[in-house]
């Protein structure tokens, strides 16, 4: 290793394109597995200065770089990872942030395997660079020197605009209007901002204190956070619009869990990943007695499920104690969990049943459940998904005994919101209806984005939304056209890159 | 911060609070619940909103201290704050002309009743309101009942006050007599329980508004899922109140207990360390 990474060090002259794809991509040292199975500190610990330059230094620079295109919110890659291997992570900062408001989150919880480095041209016949463990590196710099580095503020454009929800398609829409000098209001449901960023994102994969300051950032920049604020209850959005906003931009998250509709799934010890999250993040339960939230894990949990939040419960309620055990209808190809997600819940120790599904839960004579009835599953046709639809084994079903039970099997829309503004149009689900270009809604200057929109989705998505909400709210507050006219592509070309 | 503006015990563990809440009292409508959560680290639990006044900016609760955090905020005075208070949740009970109404508190469960008359008052009902405890000391709200009520029947398990029955006695005689359109019971989940079971053969209507377990109260944990009518319902965003003759009971009374254990043993660690973060080391 340390050859490789005097090799990265040398910067006397530049290294040919040769040299820099003879560098085997950088591991990011990680908490060994045993040990982080006992705590919730964070799993991956982040490159050192002298690991980022290595790996920096094996970006081609290419002329016409993929990776931007490949980058949900097109952030210039090539130039912030140019700046770590010239030892200059301020410059990398700087320009990561002309971008994205969010790089310690983002540099976290990307998908970057699909996005960024999936296309990366290093990549083609070696592993891609680390886009992500980079920036992330770049971030968490910067958050070590103490106040970020703030930048330019238009001058007040004397209009207010409303938010609703600080999860990461309101924080990102926030931060652009109020650079742009609108007066920016985020109304917050929860009693800390962050949204799934605070209550689903465990502390292990995500530490609440860089969501905290990334809001805290937002706000340096002028936007105010109302917590404890449940619009559609507290406040409608036609009294927004009358209470003084000239623009509303809705990105309220996916919110109400869904379950199987199984037996036995209203027993005691049956949860939904959302509640288990909730418990364990925002309340801190992992904390009980010290915080007041309890929390159920027992000796053995079964978590239902393939996705991300799937592995961040299982990965939870194993910090918590239990033998945990997930089970996921298709196989390991088809889970829509993040490769690094699922690799670290294996090394950790979580017990994969793989094309297996429940078929009921089994309950004690207190209302306690004590068993989950699964059956095998094997891979039909694919599905309107493409992917090959898991069809059941007659006769395979068995019976495994388990404390607790956590489904996650995803969400669908809350209706909070929905219920107060009947006159907004939603879609078959009860997702708002917005233009996917602009982002409006049926609802005159109201803009909606995010999981309230698309259903469940990235990090990552929901912030490209924030960028796209921003900018329809500018142009709609300026009197604009939503869509830019054709003469107008040149100008906006760098706003139209954020999509 | 949301200041507590008045706090009175009515005995050992029931009390009330006037919470200063602007922004909750401005659209508070009978029949929703407050989430509260008293510091940094508390618990987020709900509340039935008991009254508001909107020209003051304040919100009532009254509640029975039987958990951790239930017994910690009686130790608030007035003059002190919650570090949240979140609202109003759930939907707002149906208000329209029904005819005659009976509407039966038990325990604390009288406060959140008490709007709930107020309304049906303004809108034409005759209200005759049952104010049920175990014991004397225990009833409430007797007078602020007979302010919204045409008449109000008073009745102790013990018989130290008003008449000696349980509430479902007047409730049974009442429906026999005939012309009960409707019924409102709240209060603890048995009692709503043998309510719904006095007055299902009667095909009298009989509202309740349930108390379950919930985190967020905002339909995003699930938490508070009860049966109705043998489907899944969330209770902060689909209820409160349901149709009482639909509720699963049994259920619902098996899903508050979910906690109990740990219920004990943070009391017991609040006891031990109370106002001394020191002892959490």
């Amino acid at each position: 290793m340390s050859d490789i990474e005097n090799k990265g060090n040398e910067g006397e002259r530049e290294l040919s394109k040769k040299e820099r794809m003879a560098i085997p991509r950088t591991p990011m040292p990680e908490q060994e597995p045993k040990q982080r199975a006992g705590n919730f500190e964070e799993v991956t610990m982040g490159y050192s200065d002298e690991k980022a330059i290595t790996e920096a230094s094996r970006c081609l620079q290419c002329k016409k770089p993929k990776c931007v295109a490949g980058c949900p919110v097109g952030i210039d890659i090539p130039a912030f990872i140019d700046a770590i291997a010239k030892q200059d992570p301020a410059a990398a900062i700087a320009k990561l942030k002309e971008t994205t408001s969010f790089p310690a989150v983002c540099g976290r919880v990307c998908p970057q395997e699909e996005q960024c480095e999936k296309v990366c041209i290093v990549g083609k016949k070696h592993e891609p660079v680390a886009i992500g463990r980079l920036e992330r590196y770049a971030a968490d710099w910067e958050a070590a020197q103490g106040e970020a580095a703030k930048p330019e503020i238009a001058t007040g454009k004397g209009k207010r605009v409303g938010i609703v929800g600080s999860g990461p398609a309101g924080l990102t829409c926030a931060g652009e209007l109020a650079k742009e000098g609108y007066q920016v209001v985020i109304y917050e449901a929860l009693h800390k901002p962050g949204g799934v960023l605070s209550y689903g994102i465990p502390e292990f994969r995500l530490p609440k204190d860089i969501v905290y300051r990334e809001c805290e950032y937002v706000e340096s920049l002028g936007a105010e956070i109302k917590l404890d604020y449940v619009i559609g209850k507290t406040m409608t959005i036609d009294e927004m619009m009358d209470d003084g906003h000239d623009a509303v931009f809705l990105a309220n998250g996916a919110g109400l869990p869904v379950f199987m509709n199984i037996p036995g799934e209203n027993l005691n010890g049956v949860f939904s990943a959302n509640e288990f999250l909730t418990r364990a993040n925002l309340m801190k339960a992992f904390r009980f007695p010290e915080y007041d939230t309890p929390i159920k894990v027992g000796k053995k949990v079964a978590v239902v499920g393939g996705g991300n939040v799937a592995m961040d419960a299982a990965r939870t309620a194993l910090r918590l104690g239990a033998d945990v055990h997930l089970i996921y209808r298709r196989s390991r190809e088809e889970m829509p969990a993040r490769d690094e997600e699922i690799h670290h819940a294996e090394e950790e120790g979580i017990q994969f049943h793989l094309l297996t599904n429940p078929t009921q839960i089994i309950g004690d004579n207190e209302g306690w459940v004590e068993e989950i009835e699964v059956i095998e599953m094997e891979l039909g046709e694919p599905d309107a998904s493409g992917r090959r639809r898991p069809v059941p084994v007659e006769g395979s079903e068995s019976r495994i005994p388990i404390d607790v039970v956590i489904i996650s099997v995803g969400t669908r829309s809350n209706p909070i919101l929905t219920q107060a503004t009947p006159d907004m149009e939603l879609n078959k689900w009860g997702n708002i209806v917005a233009d996917p270009d602009t982002l409006a809604t049926s609802k005159e200057g109201v803009f909606a984005g995010g999981d309230i929109v698309t259903g469940a989705a990235t990090v990552i998505q929901a912030m490209g939304a924030g960028k796209v909400g921003a900018r329809s709210i500018d142009r709609f507050l300026r009197g604009l056209p939503l869509k830019p006219e054709p003469e107008e592509e040149g100008a906006e070309a760098e706003g139209a890159a954020a999509k | 911060m949301y200041k507590i503006l008045e706090k009175v015990d009515y005995s050992d563990d029931t009390y009330m609070q006037v919470i200063e809440a602007p922004a909750v009292a401005r659209t508070a409508q009978a029949g929703q619940f407050l989430i509260v959560k008293l510091h940094e680290e508390g618990e987020r639990i709900p509340l039935t909103i008991a009254d508001f006044d909107r020209d003051r900016g304040t919100v009532t609760i009254v509640v029975q201290a039987i958990g951790k955090t239930t017994r910690e905020l009686q130790t608030y005075a007035a003059g002190t704050s919650l570090s949240n208070v979140i609202g109003p949740l759930g939907l707002p009970s149906e208000i329209e002309n029904h005819g005659t109404v009976i509407c039966a508190g038990g325990g604390v469960g009288v406060a959140p009743v008490f709007p709930i008359a107020r309304e049906l008052k303004k809108a034409g009902n005759k209200v005759i309101s049952i104010v049920a405890a175990r014991t004397k000391s225990l009833l409430l709200w007797e007078d602020r009942m007979k302010e919204v009520s045409d008449e109000v029947i008073v009745t102790t398990d013990d018989g130290s006050c008003g008449r000696e029955c349980l509430v479902t006695e007047p409730i049974k005689e009442m429906c026999e007599e005939g012309d009960v359109s409707l019924v409102y019971a709240i209060g603890p989940a048995i009692m709503m329980k043998f309510c719904c079971k006095t007055t299902e053969p009667f095909g009298v209507k009989t509202i309740v508004s349930l108390n379950s377990i919930m985190v967020d109260g905002t339909g995003m944990c699930g938490a508070c899922r009860v049966s109705v009518g043998g489907e899944t319902k969330f209770v902060c965003v689909e209820g409160p109140e349901f149709d009482g003759h639909q509720v699963d009971f049994d259920l619902l009374m098996s899903r508050q207990r979910q906690y109990l254990e740990q219920e004990k043993i943070a009391y017991d660690y609040y006891l031990e360390c109370r106002g001394d973060k020191a002892c959490l080391t």
